[in-house]
């Protein structure tokens, strides 16, 4: 089972170390980055590539490690008990399933993406710990212990919101996606939009990245952004012209929108832009 | 069997290998554990990384380090380490085009100087030596770049050709395939950009947590329940409450400027720590201590001053209060009305500290000075006295015991 990267995926060799050693290991790999650089789609291609099924758990700030394992429906037993129905006296009727339970009793090895671990508690994490390195885990209400099938290949994006604790850390390979260099970057969008124009494709790199480059931005646009807009440019059949010229009253490239997401970063660069124009005027 | 015994030597073999790289790295201070050097072993074990370098590389990185802080030290430990076995193969890599050397040669020898080069073995094996060279000369500059200088006694000086401002690194090479990956210290920007080790602060201001109910009812309140359907003569009467929340309120006044500046980090520390774990923090600077007003953004303290009186007014006394300050200054900067090094202040300080604790019951004063030196300041002294003893050292101990007071 080797991963390679896939047709709509571009992996770097460095990204197919990390992943086939965390699929040859059986170990979680922790996957960080700049918002927008195809954490989350890492997982989704990981199974596509291999053909296997995907588990995915969301975490939120209100998720509970347990959640993942399983929850005890007392309230519909209770329920239930009152109306005489016959499922009550089995308790296994009322344990609801978490995904990592789905993912350890799956037929076949699937690949379970617990994403932005970051969001939720500090602690959750370390709630995590036994689970993800033994793959197994005890349920109280019924004394079954569930033991993983296939052990899962895990995949745990953060956005660095919180720090990971160390002994979790330890548990886990990591890679950090980087933001990918002109060239990474150009292949992507090739894989997004075949046959894209050369002279467009080029024109919006440029834009891209010197927009990227401007000082003091709040959220800087990556990856996913540079798709969209490109999607939109040529959806809307933006000519490569509009792209090129530099010096004209707009300041700022055609349908920002999908690059700037908030009026401070559009205000400063129109800034910058401005300033620029008046230097080489 | 005869394979498997193989396997155990090889295994042996492997795991030694890289000790010294363990260690290494270890003295360069990134955090590795033998867990993680295991795992770097079974991987390679299980064939991850093919005896290529690139692969080991990138393996040995996704095994051993955890967070892109420690990625740039991690590159230049294995740069250094690697760069034995790897330049033994390969050779120098410096940005001398051969072709251009060679033509520089041609220009500038002479037929006799020509016959000389013969001597030594010829151009390759000169350049073999120039490289050589170069080794030598980096490894006693400690790497990075570095002008190559005149020829000296080097049989390089025969050309008549001195290669002085040809610039030399470990960054660019044409006589490779590639520049090595870890030689490009791509991550060099992550390393100290972001404040380290927040995690044991957020820890200690978990204790601070006080949950609160409120919001949606959507949690189950089974004493409740069990208690309504009792009354209901046994027929399910369920009760659902709120969730529980973290419903803490923090002030935070910063000392900035001044004798501060050399406990920034620790203070950026506990302010980022603060900030992602209190929803309702708000946070004000002052300058080595409280008068009638503080500001809320560095760069513009001038112009953006916010009256004490009004942060009395704005927030309520179940917001807790935490100064951090080294509490360094003359007493007269504590206990006079004009005492302020910065302004006149018609109040002094004390007077609005005393207001202030007045109206936040609880409020503590984390010192970044070590705990010893206090009692050397007499301002120290006073703004203890003036706290109610409730100043604490701005370390993980003294924080603990801070929020221990503050959750009281």
């Amino acid at each position: 089972m080797r991963f390679a990267g896939t047709e709509s995926y571009v992996a770097t060799e460095a990204l197919m170390v990390a992943v086939n050693a965390a699929i040859a290991l059986e170990r979680p790999l922790l996957v960080k980055g700049e918002p927008g650089t195809g954490k989350t789609m890492l997982a989704i291609e990981i199974a596509k590539a291999l053909g296997l099924d995907l588990i995915r758990w969301h975490i939120k700030s209100t998720t509970k490690a347990q959640q993942g394992l399983y929850e005890y429906d007392a309230v519909s037993r209770l329920r239930d008990s009152q109306l005489g129905d016959e499922r009550v006296a089995d308790i296994r009727n009322y344990i609801r399933h978490g995904t990592l339970w789905e993912a350890f009793t799956a037929d076949e090895r699937p690949v379970l993406l617990i994403d932005e671990i970051d969001k939720a508690d500090i602690e959750f994490p370390n709630d995590l710990l036994l689970e993800l390195d033994r793959m197994e885990f005890y349920v109280y209400e019924t004394g079954e212990h569930v033991t993983a099938r296939h052990r899962p290949i895990v995949v745990i994006t953060s956005n660095n919101e919180k720090e990971l604790p160390d002994a979790f850390l330890r548990r886990c390979f990591f890679h950090y996606i980087r933001f990918p260099d002109a060239e990474t970057m150009a292949a992507i969008v090739e894989v997004h939009f075949p046959g894209i124009k050369k002279a467009l494709l080029q024109n919006a790199l440029e834009a891209f990245f010197e927009l990227r480059e401007t000082p003091g931005l709040k959220k800087r646009p990556s990856t996913s952004e540079l798709l969209d807009w490109i999607k939109l440019l040529m959806v809307e059949d933006i000519d490569v012209e509009t792209l090129r010229t530099k010096d004209n009253s707009k300041a700022i490239p055609p349908l920002y929108g999908a690059l700037l997401k908030n009026e401070q970063d559009v205000h400063l660069f129109e800034r910058m832009a401005f300033l620029a124009r008046r230097q080489k005027g | 069997m005869g394979s498997r015994l193989r396997g155990s030597d090889d295994q042996e073999d492997e795991s030694l290998m890289f000790v010294d790289f363990f260690m290494q790295l270890k003295a360069a201070k990134v955090p590795v554990s033998l867990r993680e050097y295991l795992t770097l072993i079974e991987a390679l074990e299980k064939g991850c990384a093919n005896y290529d370098v690139d692969d080991f590389y990138y393996l040995s990185r996704a095994a051993l380090v955890k967070d892109e802080r420690n990625l740039d030290k991690f590159d230049r430990v294995f740069a250094e380490y690697f760069k034995g076995p790897e330049q033994a193969g390969e050779g120098i890599t410096a940005d001398i085009p051969e072709e251009w050397l060679r033509k520089m040669m041609e220009k500038h020898l002479t037929e006799e100087e020509k016959a000389q080069i013969e001597a030594l073995g010829g151009w390759d094996k000169l350049m073999e030596t120039l490289k050589q060279r170069l080794a030598e000369q980096k490894g006693r500059h400690q790497g990075g770049s570095k002008w190559i200088g005149t020829a000296g006694t080097s049989p390089f000086g025969a050309w008549g050709y001195n290669p002085e401002g040809v610039r030399i690194g470990q960054d660019e090479s044409r006589h490779r395939r590639a520049v090595k990956v870890w030689d490009k210290r791509d991550f060099k920007n992550l390393d100290d950009s972001v404040v380290i080790g927040t995690r044991n602060i957020k820890v200690a201001l978990r204790r601070l947590r006080r949950f609160v109910r409120e919001g949606a009812a959507d949690e189950l309140d089974l004493d409740g329940t069990i208690q309504a359907t009792a009354h209901n003569g046994g027929w399910l009467d369920l009760k659902l409450r709120p969730e529980r929340h973290n419903r803490v309120k923090l002030l935070l006044f910063l000392d900035v400027g001044g004798s501060m500046n050399v406990h920034t980090q620790t203070c950026e520390e506990l302010f980022s720590a603060a900030r992602g774990e209190f929803k309702h923090l708000e946070y004000f600077y002052f300058h080595n201590f409280l008068y009638e007003s503080v500001w809320r953004d560095n760069r513009r303290r001038g112009e953006e001053r916010i009256p004490t009186w009004d942060v009395l007014n704005t927030f309520g006394s179940d917001y807790k209060v935490v100064f951090v300050g080294d509490a360094a200054m003359s007493p007269y900067e504590v206990a006079y009305p004009g005492g302020s090094v910065e302004h006149w202040n018609e109040e002094a300080g004390a007077v609005w500290m005393q207001r202030l604790l007045d109206h936040f019951p609880a409020t503590v004063w984390l010192n970044p000075e070590p705990q010893q030196t206090w009692s050397y300041t007499q301002s120290t002294t006073m703004i203890r006295q003036i706290m109610g003893d409730r100043m604490y050292p701005l370390t993980l101990e003294g924080l603990e015991a801070g929020m221990k007071e503050l959750a009281r």
